[in-house]
């Protein structure tokens, strides 16, 4: 069961925070989502979305294992 | 060298105070106080989203390169998470170096990675409701001038 986080906007359009989903793949765990929020689905592949994986960004596909911590990071700012 | 996240209010005189304590070498601070907007009363609080542990290391990683760069002795970033009400601090931004050049540029640099890179998400709530607030195209520019230096 990989940890999923959501920031910003991302956790509003989903209503959820955190959830843990059993995916082996970060590619899996993309079309599951999308299988049961489209929006949220479109959202995560949008523009300048990144992704962690257990704090380090990633690109492309990953392996996930159970306690993998997976989050999607909207476009940041601070200050 | 410090990065550190706060729901708190922060006294920015008395971290500047506190940053310039014992220092007999330095010879410069520079500091930025970035306040929260009351937009003319359209914004009443501000929110502001942290992934604890990923954001503080990230801003350390940012800053301990700046301190390479600029040749400075040392940094504090403190910066606040949570609601923030107008005319409240957000952040606080101090560098020491020998010179004052260094001081200046290392923290207007650290302030242009804050407001468009750094691990943070801003939500501005006010009568109208809330929106999310992303970097405005003059925030890429700000940290693109860094770039071809």
């Amino acid at each position: 069961m990989a940890r999923v986080l959501l920031f910003g906007r991302l956790s509003d359009l989903a209503g959820w925070r955190e959830r843990e989903i059993e995916s082996p793949f970060l590619s899996a765990l993309r079309t599951k989502l999308a299988k049961e929020d489209a929006l949220l689905g479109e959202a995560l592949g949008g523009p300048g979305v990144q992704v962690a994986l257990d704090q380090v960004i990633v690109r492309g596909d990953a392996p996930l294992n159970a306690r993998t911590e997976v989050a999607f990071l909207p476009p940041m700012s601070g200050g | 060298m410090s990065v550190r996240l706060t729901f708190d209010p922060f006294d920015a005189g008395a971290l500047l105070t506190a940053f310039c304590k014992g220092r007999t070498e330095v010879g410069a601070v520079a500091t930025f106080t970035g306040i929260a907007r009351a937009e003319a009363g359209s914004t009443t609080v501000l929110e502001l989203e942290a992934y604890p542990g990923f954001t503080e290391a990230e801003i350390d990683k940012v800053a301990g390169q700046a301190k390479v760069r600029f040749g400075i002795d040392d940094f504090l970033i403190l910066h606040r998470v949570g609601r923030i009400a107008p005319g409240e601090a957000v952040v606080f931004v101090a560098t020491a170096a020998r010179h004052r050049r260094e001081a200046f540029e290392a923290c207007d640099f650290l302030m242009d990675y804050l407001k468009s890179q750094a691990p943070f998400w801003k939500k501005e709530h006010g009568p109208d409701g809330a929106r999310w607030v992303e970097p405005r195209p003059e925030d890429h520019a700000d940290l693109a001038r860094w770039e071809s230096r």
